[in-house]
């Protein structure tokens, strides 16, 4: 019988403090997350500095809740996994020096992350990954369409050219008046919306999967000034299901000709905006129509989380990858292949 | 009893290992490199140097600011996270009292500065008095001229010690004349034997969990939404 894999995950690239045990890289053991909206609601986004002030406070507690929950010590563990990038530096420092240090003192092996690996594995822990898989990706910072033949195996065949799709609701939020963080509002805004003012789908060039939303966003701004200098008054509900329809149709439309043309035996979404109701019963049912696998994680697994790091970790840590204390954070960091 | 001590406050970067009242190790660098890079390396080859297991240190000290935001916090997150999985006391020192030790038996007053840019500086007054180095006024967040005004009506010779004090030289010299005196370059580095030393005589144990840096400066975004707080406030 082979020996149970324990990893403990650590997670601080924006503004969640996360730490989670994982069992043999698909069974959440704990997963602890500590959120600093109420802190960043302040300012309307995310302060970088006052994110690392946050994670300072938290990180240590944090760790030990999830050992706690877990009834876990050091000991039993066999790597710690932690987020390398990309992300906020300061913040992301914060998590990589608590878990050398960590890693230091209980004689542990360290490994470095790639958050969007993360976001990936995050469908480690609801049902086993098939290949080919397509994943796209959505957050605040990314929108990414990628490829997977194997384990570790990452291409990248879309990005965004522009904003993220998150950055994309985030701003449109903002122009509408809705408080931060403005994608759940959007979503249930035009979720209830019997109306949707047209705006333009940016397909880009006919074969590419690339992305683009500055556009989009930049057509909310002139519709909302055009009806406002003739005296009208905008309706956010509109909006937002006008925003959301042009969103979630190139969104799901370029992911279903990607999955068909590289024939993959599944589809995941990961990331924070692969929480939003709209985009998954869009993908939903896409996907069921051409009958390909499709799953999303449920939203606490969305939104960033440890485990999801500690269950990618662990696939790396099975690969015999292994990082050292020089570990520094890197906010621009690539999406790798750590498997050939 | 063997204490780990951590200094990664700004630039320099100092760890040391000390036992019973000697060091065994301590490593000093300042060089512009990033402290996530240097820190633990420089940690672990503390321990190697010395053949001891983390386990078997007794009490950690840490430069708790104020410096570099980024680099108290690795420092800080290092120390409180060794601290807490290795069930060991954590002591925080002030970054600036730690380069005034660097003076002792200096007849007048001691006063370590930090470079906060922009004609600023983090900086403390301190005196040699009874064998050990004593606060005079809290360490701050000062503009360097507010600083010299302060320090001139002192009318007290002033040791200026840090590395940092090379780009206030001139400044220094123009305002306090015969009274400003400036430590050599072997004194200008904060040293992490001397936060042991600190701790050992005059440190309060810190709780753990809650044991954060002394920025000594509130962030700027947060300043920025107090500012329009208190306008709202007051056009209510």
């Amino acid at each position: 019988m082979t020996k149970d894999i324990y990893i403990l995950g650590i997670e601080t690239s924006c503004d969640e403090t996360a730490a989670s045990v994982i069992k043999n890289g698909h069974e959440i053991v704990s997963n602890i997350v500590a959120s600093q909206i109420k802190s960043q609601q302040r300012f309307g986004g995310v302060v970088p500095e006052i994110a690392s002030r946050h994670h300072v406070e938290q990180i240590t507690l944090v760790i030990e809740e999830a050992l706690a929950v877990a009834n876990l010590a050091p000991e039993d563990l066999d790597a710690v996994a932690v987020t390398e990038g990309p992300g906020l530096v300061g913040a992301l420092l914060i998590g990589i020096n608590a878990a050398k240090a960590f890693a230091f003192a209980n004689g542990l092996p360290i490994i470095g992350v790639h958050h969007i690996a993360g976001h990936i594995y995050a469908n480690q822990l609801m049902q086993p990954m098939e290949f080919p898989l397509l994943a796209l990706i959505v957050s605040g910072g990314h929108t990414e369409l990628v490829l997977m033949e194997k384990h570790g195996s990452f291409k990248l065949i879309g990005e965004t050219r522009d904003d993220a799709a998150g950055e994309a609701y985030d701003k449109v939020a903002r122009v509408l008046g809705l408080p931060y963080p403005g994608g759940p509002h959007i979503d249930k805004l035009a979720l209830e919306s019997d109306e949707a003012v047209d705006f333009p789908r940016a397909w880009l060039e006919p074969d590419s999967y690339d992305f683009s939303f500055s556009g989009l966003k930049s057509a909310v701004i002139n519709y909302k000034h055009n009806l406002e200098q003739k005296g009208g008054e905008v309706n956010p509900a509109h909006v937002a299901a006008g925003f959301q329809q042009s969103v979630v149709e190139v969104l799901t439309e370029k992911t279903l000709k990607a999955a068909k043309e590289y024939n993959v035996k599944q589809v995941i979404a990961a990331g924070g905006v692969a929480a939003n109701k709209g985009l998954r019963s869009s993908l939903d049912a896409a996907f069921e129509k051409e009958g390909i696998p499709f799953y999303v994680p449920p939203i606490s697994l969305c939104t960033d989380n440890a485990a999801m790091i500690a269950a990618a970790g662990t696939a790396m840590y099975v690969d015999g990858k292994r990082g050292t204390m020089e570990m520094n954070g890197r906010p621009g960091m690539e999406l790798a292949s750590w498997s050939e | 009893m063997i204490w780990l001590g951590i200094d990664t406050a700004n630039m320099p970067l100092s760890v040391a290992i000390v036992k019973d009242g000697a060091i065994l190790a301590e490593v000093n660098s300042s060089m512009a490199v990033n402290h996530s890079l240097r820190a633990m390396p420089a940690i672990e080859e503390l321990f190697a140097t010395v053949k001891l297991q983390p386990k078997e240190i007794d009490a950690i000290a840490v430069s708790e600011g104020p410096g570099s935001y980024t680099g108290v916090r690795i420092g800080v997150t290092i120390a409180k996270t060794l601290a807490w999985t290795l069930k060991k006391p954590l002591y925080g020192v002030s970054s600036l009292k730690v380069l005034a030790v660097n003076a002792p038996y200096f007849n007048g007053l001691i006063c370590p500065i930090v470079d906060a840019r922009r004609n600023n500086v983090y900086a403390g007054v301190y005196e040699f008095v009874n064998g050990g180095v004593t606060a005079i006024a809290e360490d701050g967040h000062f503009a360097i001229d507010d600083l010299l005004n302060t320090l001139s009506e002192k009318k007290r010779p002033v040791l200026f010690v840090g590395k940092d004090v090379a780009m206030y030289e001139e400044v220094i010299k123009e305002r306090l004349q015969d009274d400003a005196h400036f430590a050599p370059f072997p004194l200008q580095l904060p040293r992490a034997s001397s936060l042991i030393f600190i701790a050992q005589q005059s440190g309060q144990e810190e709780n753990t969990h809650a044991f954060t840096p002394e920025y000594r400066r509130i962030a700027e975004a947060e300043a920025n939404w107090l500012m329009q707080q208190r306008k709202e406030k007051a056009s209510e």
